[in-house]
């Protein structure tokens, strides 16, 4: 557990000091994530060492939120009198979202060999 | 009486009071869920989040001090975005056939959930530091606070219309989806990962490890996408 940690942050720590050195507009954890799948294409033993940890990390995802979620009903003052008007373009916002990414890739799977 | 307020006054300024309950209130949350049978509703993000936010009125603890033991918490959002790219490996084949549907999925979806936010808010007619504070809401928070302050918006309201949006996506998308009866783990996961960010990729996980693992895609692709496109968009439609 002790080195997945190390492999996790190591590549976290890369990911922030490219990200900020060449001011990407890229976090430095997504670029980490990246940095990592490579890592993994190179090294595939790494998965064998990574996998307990991230299944813990990954099945707990919703925690590592509560602290921000937690931040927003302090601030729910901020909505002010808008708050009616931007719970609706929150909802009908996503959902359209949702909605027109499914559809586009629904679409357009059959182009691809994994229709399935 | 005096050494319950100084014991009190002690452990509320230590970071392990609220660390704990921070722990505490997840597994509550996460055990209520799984009593109610896990309805998409009982989100764990917001049950905790609702458990959490009438102890800190009751002891009028800032949010600073929860924040000092929180904080060790909040960190692991880093590393557990790196974490991501394990599933996304183990997924690699199925990516590979399916790189038309993730890139084509990608831009419409990261258009409409900007364009459909600009355009509604500004039908309310809402201020304009409100529509440029929404135009970024479904990218992850860090991404969006940036591209916020870049364009002109606020990046505090920013930061609750973002989370606010997670979770939307991660309580509507499990019965949106099942009301259109699509049952492709990969499709359904992209959609969350796009509009939802990381709350949507948590819901994903907690439903099928494929739309999970095309969620997190979904989350580090849009993160790119909307840091370039949002301000491209703003310029075009808010003249």
């Amino acid at each position: 557990m002790v080195l997945s940690l190390a492999i996790l942050l190591s590549c976290q720590l890369l990911g922030e000091g490219v990200a900020r050195g060449l001011n990407l507009p890229v976090p430095g954890p997504v670029l980490g994530m990246a940095m990592l799948l490579v890592g993994l294409r190179l090294i595939p033993q790494l998965a064998l060492v990574l996998r307990p940890t991230v299944a813990v990390v990954l099945a707990n995802l919703s925690l590592m939120f509560v602290p921000a979620g937690v931040g927003v009903v302090g601030n729910l003052s901020i909505l002010s009198s808008d708050w009616l008007a931007l719970s609706v373009v929150l909802v009908v916002s996503t959902l359209a979202a949702m909605l027109a990414t499914v559809g586009t890739f629904l679409a357009l799977r059959r182009w691809g060999q994994g229709d399935s | 009486m005096g050494d319950m307020a100084a014991l009190w006054s002690y452990l509320s300024t230590e970071p392990l009071l609220w660390l704990t309950a921070t722990l505490l209130a997840y597994l509550a949350a996460a055990q209520l869920a799984r009593a109610l049978g896990t309805p998409p509703w009982a989100n764990p993000v917001l049950m905790a989040v609702l458990i959490l936010a009438p102890v800190l009125w009751a002891t009028s603890t800032p949010y600073a001090t929860y924040f000092e033991g929180a904080q060790f918490i909040h960190f692991f959002l880093g590393p557990a975005t790196v974490a991501l790219a394990l599933p996304l490996y183990d997924n690699l084949p199925t990516i590979r056939k399916t790189v038309l549907p993730i890139v084509a999925a990608l831009l419409v979806g990261s258009v409409v959930a900007a364009v459909s936010a600009i355009g509604l808010a500004r039908a309310f007619g809402l201020a304009p530091a409100v529509i440029l504070s929404l135009a970024p809401k479904s990218t992850t928070a860090p991404v969006a606070l940036g591209i916020a302050e870049a364009i002109g918006g606020l990046p505090s309201l920013t930061a609750v219309l973002v989370i606010l949006t997670g979770i939307v996506g991660a309580v509507t998308v499990t019965p949106l989806m099942n009301a259109l009866r699509i049952t492709d783990w990969r499709a359904r996961g992209f959609a969350v990962g796009v509009a939802a960010h990381g709350i949507g990729t948590a819901r994903a996980f907690q439903v099928h490890p494929q739309a999970g693992a095309y969620a997190g895609i979904a989350l580090a692709l849009n993160a790119v996408l909307t840091s370039l496109l949002v301000p491209l968009l703003v310029r075009v439609l808010l003249p």
